[in-house]
């Protein structure tokens, strides 16, 4: 089963990356670009019976490995649904 | 004494730490690889700098999870000394064995120069042999070097007397000038509450012979062999 896991700094974390590319994009005039957090995109291929299930572990590796709960926040989808796992 | 150097795929400064401990202190050393499951009678455990697993998903993520480390979390759990140096500190972080987490350096730039260092504390079998605001001239060499912990966690480092080392000028003033890359509170290193755990991100183990730029780094693995000395002998 398709999983996705969005990992970023969490918004109280000094993205510098994020902050340099949101000056490059103003300076080429796209002002209505207000800000930009850069992360990280993993995909997964889960062998689970259910979405429920492939959150589920998908959450606990994104937990235990993918995000550094320290500095990171990360969000879980299954398939097209964007569901319920949001841990900040 | 004998000091383990862990080497992790991608370690590159295990070497410096086996020369500095073996050849310039006399010491015993070995290199442990990261699958081995026996530190081997180590007496002070050395995480060195590099590039473990080519810092794939975050510096020391993967790292953190070779077999060697469920070894040196029980030698650090039973009181043991391990320093982390550099992506060494950064595996300590990934690990929990040191609190807090490194964020690429403000300036987005990979760092490789000196730098002044303040020892703030001197009760760690690292800095024992120092003396409480000597400044010590390392080298530094990373791009992920910049200390985080949310705002109450550093309140409570700093409460506890867990920052050991903080940037500063060569007088020893901590000004933002003095901070290569934005560590909050300009700390360069930490210890855990125990204190037997260090993890610190410039480089004492390339800096033990005056031929090589600066023999400031000299104090904090002496520190190591004479906290052991002390404790065999106690």
């Amino acid at each position: 089963m398709k999983t996705r896991v969005f990992v970023t700094l969490k918004t109280s974390v000094f993205d510098p990356q994020g902050r340099t590319i949101v000056e490059a994009l103003q300076s080429m005039g796209y002002a209505a670009v207000r800000d930009v957090r850069q992360g990280k995109f993993f995909e997964l291929d889960v062998d689970a019976a259910t979405a429920d299930e492939a959150r589920t572990i998908a959450a606990e590796v994104a937990d235990k490995l993918l995000a550094n709960p320290v500095i990171e926040s990360y969000r879980v989808e299954v398939d097209e649904a964007a569901v319920g796992v949001d841990r900040q | 004494m004998k000091f383990a150097i862990i080497e992790f795929p991608g370690s590159n400064c295990d070497h410096d730490a086996y020369h500095a401990t073996k050849h310039v202190l006399g010491q015993q050393a070995e290199f442990i690889w990261h699958k081995d499951t026996d530190l081997r009678g180590a007496d002070v455990v050395v995480l060195p700098g590099g590039f473990s697993y080519g810092d794939y998903l975050r510096t020391g993520a993967i790292a953190r999870f070779s077999p060697v480390m469920a070894r040196v979390r029980e030698f650090a759990d039973g009181g043991g000394p391990v320093i982390g140096i550099c992506n060494g500190f950064q595996v300590l972080l990934e690990a929990g064995l040191l609190e807090g987490a490194l964020l690429r350096n403000r300036a987005l730039k990979f760092l490789c120069q000196h730098v002044h260092v303040r020892v703030e504390q001197t009760d760690t079998p690292f800095t024992d042999g120092a003396t409480a605001g000597q400044v010590l001239r390392l080298p530094i060499a990373h791009g992920e070097g910049n200390y985080y912990a949310p705002p109450e966690k550093v309140a409570s480092l700093e409460a506890s007397r867990q920052v050991i080392f903080r940037y500063c000028a060569a007088d020893g003033s901590v000004v933002d000038t003095a901070n290569p890359n934005g560590s909050l509170d300009a700390i360069a290193g930490v210890c855990n509450p125990r204190r037997n755990v260090v993890g610190l991100m410039p480089h004492p183990e390339r800096a033990c012979e005056s031929a090589l730029g600066s023999a400031d780094g000299l104090v904090v693995l002496e520190s190591a062999i004479a906290a052991v000395v002390a404790k065999g002998a106690a």
